[in-house]
């Protein structure tokens, strides 16, 4: 735990209570998530109570209280990916997976989660693994995809 | 680089130095790199054009730029040939030497890389001839395909800043506000106020000091011209917030946009770097008394913070849960303090109604609509994308005549749109005029512009039930009747899409909504009974027939189908076979194949991958 990084976080900030949100994603983008540690020294330098950040920290999607595994996989759930059978591959994928969105496998090798627009709608349905986007993905293409990663 | 410019003049002369620098029969070639045809691989086309045009010799001759988004998102990567407008589609690597060639010497037009029509198969070379283009009206989007965002040198060329000279040089505040007044603009982020209005009464009210706020949390499902505006054309955002600034006298703007929009904010920083470099942003732009500063807030990923109250409160920092507007936003916002805010395509076009006039700009659109209105047509469509359309369109115009139609020959069923708090129209409202008024009428609303077009595959409970859900999630859960209410109309229409729905359950679901209408705190719980009503309203038959026959209509609802193989159309080709991802097809080779219901998991691959329809849902 570098206790020191989130120091500097903070300091870019200019220890400002306004910038609660962007500090925490700051943290958020440099851990992979939110642990415990930090929430309380966040709360220690800007004098804001600890279950205030708590309430920030699980109020935005952004935010994870829990580690994530190595690749996060995000299945768009937009409308137009909606229509074009969204839903069906995140059911696949938490079959092929054993987890339910929100959750990473035990081995920590992925986290399935699911985001509502990603505004490639023209090319839905849309899976995002790590920073990639695969578009007009089908049934029968999820295995060999997952394959790259494994 | 050049110096800050002090005055209006300085600029003005800067443009005409950049303009007489340009050819305008020299070779361009623009390359779209909005996040759509990034996704199918406009990084990498990007650069193996550079590495082609060294290797070609041509750096001098044809000139390269990476713009933001074109608009026909479906045919990505878009490549556009200048001066003669040739539009390439779904361009590879591969392509870039040809393409080159051919636009440094004019060679033969490349066929295989052409728009061709649907129904006549004829190839179309000139973007501008494109039925998807053809009867658009881009006033507001147009400038994307003609600039690199990264480049203030670009927007300058094409006469950007050109609206701020105008109003520093020879308007009053007062005038400014009177002719966004005059122009009729609402508000493009949905609720369609009156611009003019707004900024009167911000300008009115007293304060310590005034805020300015560009909504770019663009959280509507199925949406995306904003972050498109955003990542393609930034300044003329900013053009947009800095006439505000001066009407409303302002000293400090914000932007808020959305965490998922990671290419937008990189834009849009580099831009306020640029322009605050160029004398245009911050202490006294162009030399003026004009002051004003912008800054850009990252978003966390919550739907509410659409709502201005909500985004305001998370601009402090806070969790972004609305308040009563007993006060208006205008008056005690921000701070407490005066605030207006408007939406990016808002913004977007207060520079040009102050250069076009007011006269111009009143001339499109409709008695209580005008201007224009970008929608992002997705779905079941054939040529999806962003298109920007006068108001007063009507929905089958914007389907068939841009759109194409329906892919694969699937009938229409419904458009959707105003996002999740929208609703769906069906086939017999195709010749609606599109503006504010009548969407609202047809119980449907404009919304931020989303239209997700549905075919006789999509079940509209399903649909219902996709907004009441997707709501339910994002309700900050401070009011009751949204908290609660959400939370019911979940219940009752999953109950209904798994076959055990009551015959109570359709009035039940018309009760909670009136409740929800009249009670909850914010337009996100008062609007969210909308799709629920505006399916009940004009497909009331699927829902009967998932509650009495148990059917889904469109086959669609996973607990009222199940699949089958029928052996007399199966060739055993095993296609279906390799796919399931279950394994719950067996059989040899160029026999039937069998599929044990008991292993299937519904997820339709081997219908999407049968090609002897054999593969049957019922």
């Amino acid at each position: 735990m570098d206790l020191e990084a989130i120091r500097k976080i903070i300091e870019t900030h200019g220890y400002q209570k306004a910038s609660l949100i962007a500090i925490l994603q700051d943290v958020q983008a440099k851990m992979n998530y939110l642990p415990r540690k930090a929430l309380l020294q966040i709360s220690k330098s800007l004098d804001i109570p600890t279950a205030r950040i708590y309430e920030v920290a699980t109020f935005y999607k952004a935010f994870s209280l829990e580690p994530k595994g190595k690749h996060t996989l995000r299945v768009c759930l937009g409308t137009a990916c909606h229509v074009r059978g969204g839903a069906r591959l995140l059911d696949t994928l938490e079959n092929l997976l054993g987890v339910k969105a929100g959750r990473t496998t035990r081995d920590l090798s992925f986290t399935l989660e699911t985001v509502n627009c990603l505004g490639a709608c023209a090319l839905g349905p849309v899976l995002v693994i790590d920073d990639r986007v695969y578009g007009r993905i089908r049934a029968d293409k999820i295995e060999s995809i997952l394959k790259k990663y494994r | 680089m050049v110096q800050r410019m002090t005055s209006p003049e300085e600029l003005r002369s800067y443009r005409s130095i950049l303009q007489g620098a340009t050819d305008g029969d020299k070779p361009s070639i623009s390359i779209c790199a909005g996040t759509g045809c990034r996704a199918c691989g406009a990084s990498d086309l990007v650069d193996a054009f550079e590495s082609r045009r060294r290797e070609l010799g041509l750096s001098e001759k044809v000139e390269l730029r990476a713009t933001g988004c074109h608009g026909l998102c479906e045919r990505g990567p878009l490549v556009v040939v200048h001066p003669q407008g040739i539009c390439y589609m779904n361009v590879t690597p591969d392509d870039a030497a040809e393409v080159l060639t051919q636009a440094a010497h004019g060679g033969k037009v490349i066929e295989r890389l052409l728009y061709e029509d649907p129904l006549t198969r004829e190839k179309i070379p000139r973007e501008q001839d494109i039925p998807f283009y053809r009867f658009q009206e881009r006033v507001v989007f147009g400038s994307n395909g003609k600039i690199d965002p990264t480049r203030i040198d670009d927007y300058i060329a094409i006469g950007g800043y050109q609206a701020l000279e105008k109003v520093l040089a020879e308007m009053s505040p007062q005038e400014v506000i009177e002719t966004i007044k005059r122009s009729g603009l609402r508000g493009r982020g949905g609720g369609g106020f009156p611009t003019g209005l707004k900024w009167e009464a911000c300008r009115r009210a007293r304060g310590r000091e005034r805020f300015l706020i560009c909504n770019a949390d663009e959280g509507d499902p199925g949406a995306y011209m904003d972050r498109s505006l955003l990542e393609g054309n930034p300044h003329c955002i900013i053009e947009g917030m800095l006439i505000g600034a001066y009407a409303m006298d302002s000293r400090e703007g914000y932007v808020y946009v959305r965490n998922e929009y990671p290419l937008a904010v990189s834009n849009l920083t580099r831009a306020i770097e640029q322009a605050e470099a160029y004398g245009l942003l911050g202490k006294h732009v162009l030399g003026s008394n004009l002051t004003f500063h912008l800054k850009i807030n990252r978003g966390g990923g919550a739907f509410v913070c659409g709502e201005s109250t909500a985004l305001m409160a998370s601009l402090e920092g806070r969790v972004g849960e609305p308040r009563a507007k007993y006060i208006h936003t205008v008056e005690q916002g921000l701070w407490d303090q005066p605030t207006n805010l408007n939406n990016v395509e808002t913004w977007a076009n207060i520079p040009i109604i102050i250069h076009r006039g007011v006269d111009w700009y009143t001339s499109v659109g409709t008695e209580g609509s005008k201007g224009t209105k970008i929608f992002s047509l997705v779905g079941k469509i054939k040529d999806t994308g962003l298109v920007e359309v006068p108001m007063g369109i009507t929905l089958r115009q914007i389907v068939y005549r841009i759109g194409g139609g329906i892919p694969e020959g699937r009938r229409f069923k419904a458009i959707q749109t105003g996002g999740p708090s929208g609703g769906c129209l069906p086939e017999s409202l195709l010749d609606l005029p599109i503006d504010f008024d009548r969407l609202q009428e047809a119980g449907s609303m404009m919304g931020s512009g989303g239209m997700i077009v549905m075919d006789e595959e999509n079940c509209m409970v399903d649909m219902a039930r996709y907004f009441v859900r997707f709501l339910q999630e994002e309700s900050c859960g401070k009011c009751a009747p949204c908290r609660e209410g959400l939370q019911q109309m979940g219940e009752i229409l999953t109950r209904i899409c798994e076959g055990a729905g009551k015959n109570e359950d359709i009035g039940l679901l018309e009760a909670l909504s009136r409740t929800m209408i009249d009670t909850s705190l914010c337009s996100l719980g008062s609007t969210a009974p909308n799709p629920v009503l505006s399916t009940l309203r004009y497909f009331r038959d699927e829902y009967e027939a998932h509650i009495q026959e148990k059917r889904c209509p469109a086959k669609s609802c996973k607990d009222l189908i199940s699949f089958n193989i029928d052996p007399q159309a199966c060739t055993g080709c095993g296609a279906c076979l390799r796919v399931c991802p279950a394994e719950a097809i067996a059989g040899e080779k160029k026999k039937a194949h069998l599929l044990d219901p008991g292993k299937c998991m519904k997820c339709r691959a081997c219908f999407e991958v049968c090609k002897f329809e054999a593969v049957k849902i019922q």
